[in-house]
């Protein structure tokens, strides 16, 4: 069967991960792997993983893209020099996933508004953050069954699965997730912390989601909304699971979930690094379904 | 003894937490006159640096971390339009606070920050250490939980602290869980590999009782900085109480600048009615110091007890055996949640 040829920008964590994810799909094919250091370990295994490589970031890339027919590609560099990024290959056609905090393009969240987004044939779309993915299909669950005035997600991540670039910027990860907690949660109110626990062995990625509904909440159909939604992610991240609750206190309720990646790149307590490249294989492969079905195409977007 | 004679004349700087640390002890439910009539007294008495904000510092309000009756703002410009002389002082939690927040409590008058990670997570500072320096505030690296990390660990961390532009970095037992040689080694680690004008700090709890002689090892190793609280108001059994310290360092010789008399009277007069519980060391608070958990995890427990039927001291051992950190406050109701479910106390989640 014919896939869609990608390709990867960014060869740190996220970025590696997503060679073994993409290869697994039956309609994504990964082809080139960007990265700005001849020397990193990242670009060494794309190399034997198959890939073509460059060390010249994207620019690299460019004069490849149209010969090799990329279609789709993955930014897994930093919000600083997505926009770039983006800009370029938008030009040559290639729709962009956006797995850095730049959000220039719309937040996507698989199981709450992927379709929208594919109908749309969207060029540009964001991963939002690894907290992002693993709590706002929890909060939109609540807020779909009644309004919810605030939410407050906390996200533990192991200290061994966050790389340098997160570390480095921990306001614009706080900064993108609370806002997509209201936009794509439909919380009225959102806020994200997270906290990086340097424990050995490593532990697997938590997430606490509280919800502050307006009125007073309806038990049995925010708790079966909620396992609902559970299930639709489990469907590309087999590891998310519910620890304790949904529990109800007054207006809040509250969620413990926890997230144990496939352990293809990072060993499995690195939920947060799967569950953010999960989505976004799950994004690319919408787009590459509808491409390859004729329902939907591509469209260079102007050069400024 | 020659440790004494060694000290004498030494200058060291006193920085108060009853009204951030405090905050923990009190749910964080401190009015803004209640701030201002501590800050005020505080200031009078000579304290140089008094530390205001919510407990969990800078963006603290929280679900996971309660809502003071105040926003941070609201606190701290009170108070700072207040001093005569003392610095008012912010906690900031990268993951928790951010630089916006920092730019409004500098705008309400803040002048000093203490940035905080987990001993061992010191690279997710830079961004708010520099912006903290770029409006000109005295920074402060702070190490969170630094019985977590060894000697050699927690001064290559300083290092990088210093490195992003802090001026003091603090090695800081968040859990009360450290004995003087622990201090110790670790002052003098860090002061083998900082800058001579980098400073070193230590803050302390008082759950093993040893907030003093804690604090006064650090001096001895070359820290100048010293935090405690007066009638030790804050988490666990409270920090270092500031009265009984400049007691001691007036004993010994040391210069803190502060009217020893003058805060006996505020920790007397002013904090101890304050309390909603006496801060001591009692059962819990020991478990803390023993486990090496976070301080703050305290009241939190006790409520997760009340919830589930299992002991707060099972909850505090369990939390400290699968090594949560602080920020971590959500942890607790789910391991009380678990605890619970393997002693057949509740059916599942929801039954609570």
């Amino acid at each position: 069967m014919k896939k869609i040829r990608c390709a990867l920008i960014g060869s740190g964590n996220i970025g590696t991960d997503l060679i073994y994810k993409i290869k697994r799909s039956p309609v994504l094919e990964p082809v080139w792997m960007v990265g700005i250091d001849p020397n990193s370990e990242g670009l060494a295994r794309a190399c034997e993983m198959g890939l073509k490589t460059t060390a010249d970031g994207v620019d690299g890339l460019l004069p490849h893209v149209l010969d090799d027919n990329i279609q789709i590609a993955f930014d897994a560099t930093s919000a600083y020099v997505h926009a770039e990024n983006s800009r370029k290959l938008n030009e040559l056609g290639v729709m962009m996933i956006d797995l850095t905090p730049a959000a220039i393009g719309p937040l996507c969240v698989p199981p709450v508004n992927l379709r929208e987004h594919a109908d749309r044939v969207e060029m540009n779309v964001n991963m939002i953050s690894c907290a992002g993915q693993a709590t706002i299909p929890i909060v939109y669950a609540v807020s779909s069954v009644q309004g919810v005035e605030y939410a407050e997600i906390v996200a533990s991540l192991a200290s061994k699965s966050v790389g340098p670039g997160t570390r480095a910027n921990l306001d614009e990860f706080t900064y993108t997730t609370s806002n997509a907690i209201q936009v794509v949660g439909g919380a009225k109110k959102g806020k994200a912390l997270a906290i990086i626990n340097p424990a050995e062995p490593p532990l697997i990625m938590r997430n606490t989601i509280y919800c502050l509904t307006e009125d007073e909440p309806d038990h049995v159909r925010i708790t079966e909304s909620i396992l609902k939604m559970i299930g639709e992610v489990q469907k590309y991240v087999p590891g998310y699971r519910l620890v304790n609750g949904p529990i109800y206190e007054g207006n809040k309720v509250s969620v413990f979930m926890e997230v144990a990646g496939l352990g293809d790149y990072l060993p499995n307590y690195a939920g947060n690094l799967d569950i953010m490249t999960a989505a976004a294989t799950r994004t690319a492969e919408m787009f590459a379904e509808e491409i390859l079905a004729g329902k939907i195409k591509l469209k260079a977007t102007e050069a400024a | 003894m020659t440790a004494t004679n060694a000290l004498k004349g030494r200058k060291v700087i006193l920085h108060d937490m009853c009204l951030r640390d405090g905050m923990h002890a009190k749910r964080e439910q401190i009015s803004v006159e209640q701030m201002v009539k501590v800050a005020t007294a505080l200031d009078d008495a000579g304290i140089p640096y008094i530390q205001v904000t919510h407990g969990a510092g800078l963006g603290g309000n929280s679900l996971q971390h309660g809502f003071a009756l105040a926003s941070n703002e609201a606190y701290i410009s009170a108070v700072a339009s207040k001093m005569k002389q003392a610095k008012v002082s912010v906690l900031l939690i990268p993951g928790l606070g951010t630089m916006k927040e920092l730019q409004a409590a500098y705008d309400a008058g803040a002048r000093s920050v203490h940035v905080a990670t987990h001993c061992t997570e010191a690279d997710t500072s830079p961004q708010h250490i520099a912006f903290a320096r770029k409006l000109g505030m005295d920074t402060t690296g702070f190490l969170m939980m630094a019985h977590l990390n060894d000697a050699a660990g927690i001064a290559a961390q300083g290092k990088l602290m210093e490195s992003y532009g802090a001026h003091t970095v603090y090695v800081t037992d968040s859990a009360g869980y450290m004995l003087p040689d622990d201090v110790r080694a670790r002052v003098s680690a860090l002061r083998e590999v900082l800058k001579p004008e980098t400073e070193i700090g230590f803050h302390g709890h008082h759950n093993l009782g040893m907030g003093i002689a804690n604090s006064i090892a650090a001096i001895e190793a070359g820290a100048t900085r010293i935090d405690g609280s007066v009638a030790g108001l804050g988490a666990g059994a409270g920090n270092t109480p500031l009265e009984v310290f400049a007691a001691v360092c007036e004993r010994m010789g040391m210069d803190t600048g502060v009217d020893l008399f003058k805060i006996m009277d505020v920790a007397e007069d002013i904090i101890v009615p304050m309390m909603d519980h006496m801060v001591r060391v009692d059962r819990e608070s020991l478990t803390l110091g023993f486990a090496g958990v976070y301080s703050t995890f305290l009241l939190h427990s006790k409520r997760a007890a009340e919830r589930t039927g299992v002991s707060a001291r099972d909850i505090l051992v369990e939390l400290g055996r699968k090594k949560m950190i602080g920020g971590q406050e959500d942890m607790i109701m789910d391991t009380a949640m678990t605890l619970a479910k393997a002693r057949g106390l509740i059916k599942d989640g929801a039954a609570v």
